[in-house]
């Protein structure tokens, strides 16, 4: 019984903590960026802003919610939820303390893998359901590129498995009681930020809404609450992507006791989530031939190299 | 890769950076005496309008937004009857100041025409007519042209020999 | 045909012109000043300067004049050489170093043809640093402006008012860079077409006075094309307006017409449009008041409705006014026998009959502008100055026809105007003027006749009998008589076109009998003579060709027989017939129902006014007095309120159900019905493209693409601006949006082409310089002349008139300022006209004491002043026509003066 409670109010809490700082994410990406070009951002709602979320949330609640004539409506309708739904339930498996995990799958790797794919199919479906050139575009880019760069976001991901000998999270987290393995894994630490760059289609790789090209790209035809899920979909993206390094590279929760094991755990995340805005904030977006070339050509075979490394010398050491 | 890193590094340096940014309307902007924002209609030195309603404005506004109606006084001075600008249509190009062939028409460096009525950015004649010169302190149409006005006859503008008497039969 | 070579460019020609006409019929640009396609070359302003090569291995070239230089063949030529470019510029620079900055406050600026040749000759900075000549300037009346100070020395305003338009009051004065362009004195200018002078003058020194009143530049006038209503030669005109109210009228060129000039009450007549005097909404007869109340536009439909319900009989009364349309609108709404002409017993006759001898032939019916070339000229009664202006013009020129065969003889090309002046001096053609009164063309005159209508006729007559003895013989003429009639008739028998003019004005109908018989009589003769005829307003040909009718026979059937409603449609009967007559017929009714645009005595006794537009509200049709059928169209949309009087007559048909055949509710389903109902008038419909014709999709604008202020204009009332209103009666629009390129004649609402913005924008819009327009001048003959018939002489031979002892024949004396009903609401014009007076001859004024005498009229007395005159015959009385202090309708009759 109080397993069952206990495990709701950690589903629960897990929800409302994500959501929030999804929300807050707004606020703190137009902060950042406003602080890298020298400007203030929104300063005048609440203190320091802040409200400038609430202000948004009820904008964007209030506006038409308006379904292009053209679409196919039940997919144009469907498609959004899909991203925060793949995303949210990628949370499941992030150990964010202790105890404090909603599933310690022993597939928890594989599962998260899993989901993060699932969000392409919010771009697929969205883009292709909107019936507009520019979103089909924007589609096909963001397909081909969440597919491509998905392989190898797993293959660097192995390096870390054959490390620590397990497809759990907290396994992984605690197999880093010694050493992060952003030390020994740092290629595939990189490879994995890129790839989750790419993943979440955050600049400089947002090319399937890449707005001078292509409109909105894949959400053109969207406004209202609809867009705004794609809007807290790309948001939650950023956080799992950030928590997932933290876990993987970063020890997760570890950390000198005298902060909370959680408290490491957040900090972690926000420092990732601090350098993608930065990325956003000062490298321009590459041709759509440059990521695929980057992708295939690079970092592919970068990360089947990593792998048979780790592997052999895990071989020649453990044996 | 190093560029990249390079970049990322430069951009986070503007973390420490001023911020250019000035919290109006606590802060107030500085602006050139050249600005671009609510028109106005000056008067030359000696006080009388400026504008002779040569309707130049009118045709290099590129948005329609000034009509006016050219009347003359008894002593042949032109003026406009009705001069309207609507502000709601107005972009502030500057071109009505460029056309102007009298300084009559300028822009000064007041950007701050907000309303709640759209209505009440038309302005008439009497909303835009300043009681000074503006920009150009010196200039005085009537004193260049050759056209006669109240108080300047025939030859009295500058560079202009007095009236010919046709009467004179000299070589 | 031959070739000439222009910058290396082979152009086959016509050598009848000089080279620069030549050059700008080819559609290249070169500036001049001086030449002008009715004035002429005479070389003084040195601006179209050319090059020409004396052969293939000419390098070097001599500069020349154009417009002085006849085209010859194999001639080579450069335009566009530096050296001769800077000869331009050179030029425009030394004419423009005294022309005054004040451009902004001049209303010729954006439409000005020094500024056009500025710019094109490429002299943009002023480098004289000296000080400017200054001249005073003068009052020229109240249409005319000048500002001296312009005057860059063209001399075509002198050319044009004395040699062309034969002014006498104007000329130009002092010398070297001083020469003076004006008057003796201050005074109004006395020509009749002074107005002409603002458009001929390539700057600003001669300006339009009622357009500065309300002055609007070129760019922000809506225009559209228009015909003159102001007399019967349809002359076309371009009206302008801005913010409601018409701005200017210019003219519109047509080669067959009017040429490149109107006359001044045809240009500034047009203030009654503006007056406040319009009726503007619908008025209804209070019940209680007993005034007219204004209502609104259900109003007047449910009245009708009201008259409808007992199945009325309606009674309808055109106008020679209005349109076509509207007066077959009318007809259609009453029935063709309840419809009749809202014109005297005495008119209508007139008009039919010249209708009757214009179809009859065999004389030739030339237009307006082909007059000018008549050889020999015999003008019956008709003061063609004042009844009908731009005639008068046209036959200035005719009397320079005879003397040009010289010039022709010697080799002198005739467009060469100086050394055609030197070779004429004062050889004029054989002009003859025959009429009761003095007339402006007596100067030109080879003999003058002056004598009662009757006896004036009977000379004609007489002149008829001497050229075929077949004609019918007068007796009893003078001797000197006798004499004048061999003169005239050796005259026209020795000319190559003889051209026999008369009219309507001297209310005799023996008058154009004699004209056509003269004409037979030549015709006999193997001549073919030309007959021109003029009728007294706008559209009396064609009310005339839609109903036999007048108003007395109006007012007959009205008192005999039982009538529900008397429906009048803009006319003013007060002005047609008598007095108490107009009242007798209005006392008939219990309902009269006026279609009109301005208050009068008529509308006075209107128990229901719907305001109708003028010629600038609507559109419509006017048939000339040549039967000349030509459109006009609305300038702009004057609200919800006034309509077309054929709108309101449409929808009052099609809301009863009385037309049954087809839908009533665009101009073209009128010009459809009309056609339909005269099967003779069928060129009504091939006059233009009906309103569904577009050019790339487009229609075409009446605002130029400059028209400033669109979303100001309107902004006091409301900042949201509204719709523009939309036309389904032509192919134009009211705003800017549509093709902007050169539209079909018919559609020439402006004159401007790129680098042209002055009206001698004309040039590229004709197929030759002076020539037709391009498309062909708009307008059609709805009848021709029948050249090969064998009419008969008219043989009724009026007596000699015989002055009575107690009483005096009045006939009508016409002013063209005061005797139009419409153009005198022009301030300018209403200062002009004459104040009431009595004409009478000298001797005749003797035995009066006093300078005033009492004229009893239909049992009223009335005072007039006496001027005398020594030439009026003796025995009658003049009466100024029209006159709103004085109305005397009622000719000819006999009166009696006492005093």
């Amino acid at each position: 019984m109080s397993d069952t409670l206990y495990y709701l109010l950690i589903i629960v809490g897990v929800l409302v903590v994500m959501l929030t700082i999804a929300a807050l994410l707004i606020w703190y990406e137009r902060r950042m960026l406003a602080l890298w070009q020298d400007r203030y951002g929104p300063n005048r709602v609440g203190p320091f802003g802040l409200m400038q979320v609430m202000a948004d949330m009820v904008k964007i609640f209030f506006k038409e919610d308006w379904i292009a004539p053209f679409a196919d409506k039940w997919v144009f309708i469907f498609a959004p939820t899909i991203i925060v739904v793949a995303v949210l339930l990628g949370f499941a498996v992030v150990p964010f303390a202790p105890g404090i995990v909603v599933a310690d799958m022993n597939i928890g790797l594989l599962y998260f893998l899993a989901m993060s794919s699932l969000g392409a199919y919010s771009i697929l479906l969205g883009g292709i359901s909107s019936n507009n050139k520019y979103s089909l575009l924007g589609s096909l880019r963001g397909a081909a590129q969440v597919i491509s760069y998905e392989v190898f976001m797993g293959i660097s991901l192995m390096g870390v498995v054959i490390l620590s000998d397990s497809f759990s999270l907290v396994k992984i987290v605690e197999a880093q009681k010694n050493m992060w393995f952003v030390i020994p894994q740092f290629i595939g630490f990189v490879i994995f930020f890129i790839a989750g760059v790419a993943e979440t289609h955050r600049a400089p790789f947002d090319l399937p809404e890449a707005e001078s090209e292509l409109v909105a790209g894949f959400h053109s035809e969207y406004s209202g609450m609809k867009f705004g899920m794609f809007f807290v979909g790309e948001y939650l993206g950023i956080t799992l992507i950030s928590a997932m390094i933290a876990t993987f590279f970063f020890g997760g929760w570890l950390g000198p006791s005298f902060l909370p094991p959680v408290v490491w755990f957040f900090i972690k995340t926000f420092a990732f989530i601090t350098l993608f805005i930065l990325l956003r904030a000062s490298l321009p977006r590459p041709r759509y031939d440059q990521l695929m070339s980057l992708g295939w050509k690079i970092l592919l075979p970068l990360s089947l190299v990593n792998l048979l490394v780790t592997a052999a010398i895990k071989l020649a050491i453990g044996g | 890769m190093f560029s990249i890193l390079r970049s990322l590094w430069l951009t986070f340096l503007h973390t420490f950076h001023k911020r250019f940014t000035i919290q109006y309307p606590e802060e107030k902007a500085k602006l050139p005496a050249r600005w671009r924002g609510r028109i106005v209609l000056t008067r030359d030195p000696d006080g009388a309008e400026r504008c002779v309603a040569c309707y130049l404005c009118a045709a290099a506004c590129p948005v329609d937004c000034i009509s006016l109606q050219a009347a003359e006084d008894e002593t042949g001075r032109r003026y406009p009857e009705f001069f309207r600008i609507n502000f709601s249509r107005c972009i502030f190009c500057g071109f009505c100041e460029d056309a102007c062939p009298t300084y009559a028409i300028q822009l000064t460096p007041d950007f701050e025409l907000v309303e709640y009525d759209r209505q009440n950015l038309v302005y008439e004649k009497e909303n835009l007519l300043i009681s000074g010169p503006g920009k150009y302190h010196d200039y005085n149409f009537y004193r260049v042209a050759g056209y006669a006005v109240g108080g300047k006859g025939k030859g009295e503008a500058e560079r202009e020999d007095p009236p010919i008497d046709i009467h004179d039969l000299k070589p | 045909m031959v070739k000439i070579t222009i910058d290396g460019n082979v152009y086959e020609v016509d050598p009848k012109d000089n080279l620069l006409q030549t050059i700008l019929s080819l559609g290249l640009d070169l500036p001049y000043f001086c030449w002008h396609p009715a004035l002429g070359s005479v070389g003084s302003c040195r601006q179209c300067a050319v090059k020409k090569y004396s052969g293939e291995d000419d390098q070097k070239g001599r500069i020349v004049m154009a417009c002085m230089e006849p085209v010859v063949d194999g001639m080579r030529i450069s335009v566009n050489d530096p050296e001769v470019k800077d000869f331009r510029a050179n030029i425009i620079e030394l004419l423009m170093t005294n022309h005054p900055h004040d451009c902004p406050v001049c209303d010729e600026g954006g439409e000005c043809h020094l500024q056009d040749v500025t710019l094109m000759s490429g002299h943009n900075y002023r480098q004289f640093d000296f000080n400017k000549r200054t001249h005073n300037n003068q009052y020229l009346g109240p249409f005319i402006n000048h500002e001296m100070n312009r005057c860059i020395q063209c001399y075509r305003c002198v050319r044009f008012y004395r040699e062309y338009a034969g002014g006498r009051d104007f000329n130009v004065f002092s010398s070297r860079n001083r020469v003076f362009f004006g008057r003796y004195e201050d005074g109004v200018l006395e020509n009749e077409f002074s107005g002409n002078l603002a458009e001929v003058c390539p700057t600003g020194v001669f300006t339009d006075k009622t357009y500065k009143q309300h002055f609007t530049r070129k760019w922000d006038l809506t225009t559209a094309p228009s015909i003159c209503h102001n007399c019967s030669l349809g002359c076309n005109i371009i009206a302008g307006e801005r913010y409601g109210t018409i701005r200017r009228i210019a003219s519109r060129y047509n080669g067959k017409v009017n040429g490149y000039f109107i006359c001044d009450r045809g240009r500034f007549g047009y203030e009654y449009v503006n007056s406040d005097q319009r009726i503007r909404e619908p008025l209804r007869r209070g019940q209680a008041s007993g005034r007219l109340e204004p209502v609104d536009r259900e109003t007047v439909f449910n009245y009708f409705k009201k008259i409808f319900d007992k199945k009325p009989r309606l009674l309808g009364i055109g106008s020679p006014k209005a349109s076509l349309e509207s007066n077959h609108a009318l007809q259609m709404l009453v029935g063709k026998e309840n419809f009749f002409a809202g014109v005297s017993a005495v008119e209508h006759q007139l008009t039919l009959k010249a209708i009757q001898i214009l179809k009859e032939g065999p004389a030739e019916v030339p237009s307006l502008r082909e007059t000018e070339k008549a050889d020999t000229v015999l003008i019956l009664g008709e003061d063609v100055t004042n009844t009908a202006p731009m005639l008068a013009l046209s036959l200035r020129q005719a009397s320079r026809q005879k003397p040009m065969e010289l010039p022709i003889k010697m080799n002198v090309p005739t467009w060469h105007e100086m050394a055609v002046l030197e070779l004429m001096q004062d050889e004029r053609s054989p002009f003859f003027v025959l009429t009761p009164t003095e007339t402006k063309l007596d100067d030109i005159a080879t003999a003058v006749y002056r004598n009662a209508p009757d006896n004036i006729a009977r000379l004609a007559h007489a002149v008829a009998h001497y050229i075929d003895s077949a004609a019918p013989e007068v007796e009893n003429l003078s001797e000197e008589e006798t004499e004048l009639v061999k003169q005239i008739a050796e005259n026209l028998l020795s000319s190559k076109q003889p051209l026999i003019v008369s009219g309507t004005s001297c209310l005799n109908e023996s008058l154009l009998e004699a004209a056509a018989n003269i004409t037979r009589a030549l015709k006999k003769r193997q001549k073919s003579p030309w007959i021109f005829l003029t009728v007294p307003e706008a559209n009396s040909v064609g009310l005339a060709l839609l109903d036999e009718k007048d108003l007395n026979q109006a007012i007959e059937k009205a008192l005999s027989d039982s009538y529900d409603a008397l429906i009048i449609l803009e006319n003013d009967l007060y002005r047609r017939i008598e007095e108490d007559k107009a009242n007798k017929l209005f006392d008939a009714f219990e309902h009269v129902i006026v279609l009109h645009y301005l208050h009068n005595s008529t509308t006075d006794k209107a128990n229901l006014v719907v305001p109708v537009g003028p010629f600038s509200e609507s559109d419509g049709t006017l048939v000339n007095n040549e039967g000349r059928a030509q459109r006009f169209y609305q300038v702009f949309y004057p609200g919800d309120s006034v309509k077309e009087s054929w709108r309101w007559l449409g929808q009052i048909i099609t809301g009863h159900g009385l037309n049954g055949r087809s839908e009533l509710s665009k101009l073209d389903d009128f010009i459809e019905a009309l056609v339909r109902d005269f099967p003779e008038l069928k060129a009504v419909k091939d006059l233009a493209p009906n309103a569904d014709f577009r050019i790339a999709g487009q229609k075409i604008p009446r605002q130029s693409h400059r028209y400033s202020g669109r979303t100001s204009m309107n902004a006091n009332v409301n900042v949201s601006e509204p719709k523009p209103p939309e036309d389904e009666d032509s192919p134009m629009s009211f705003t800017m949006e549509g093709y902007q390129g050169m539209p079909p004649s018919p559609f020439i609402s402006r004159f401007w082409y790129p680098g042209w913005n002055s009206v001698q924008a004309v040039n590229k819009f004709q197929i030759e310089v002076g020539g037709a327009l391009r498309g062909g001048d708009p307008g059609l003959r709805v009848f021709e002349p029948q050249t090969d018939s064998d009419a008969p002489y008219y043989t009724r031979i009026p007596e000699a008139f015989k002055p009575q002892k107690d009483q005096w024949f009045a006939i009508p004396v016409f002013h063209i300022f005061g005797s139009d009903e419409l153009s005198i609401y022009t301030p300018g014009v209403a200062e002009l006209a004459p104040k009431p007076y009595l004409l009478l001859n000298q001797k005749d004024a003797e035995s009066f004491s006093g300078e005033k005498v009492n004229v009893l009229l239909d049992g009223k007395q009335i005072e007039l002043t006496v001027k005398t005159s020594s030439s009026f015959p003796s025995g009658m009385v003049g009466i100024p026509f029209g006159l709103p202090e004085m109305k005397i309708f009622k000719f000819p009759n006999w009166v009696k003066i006492s005093g």
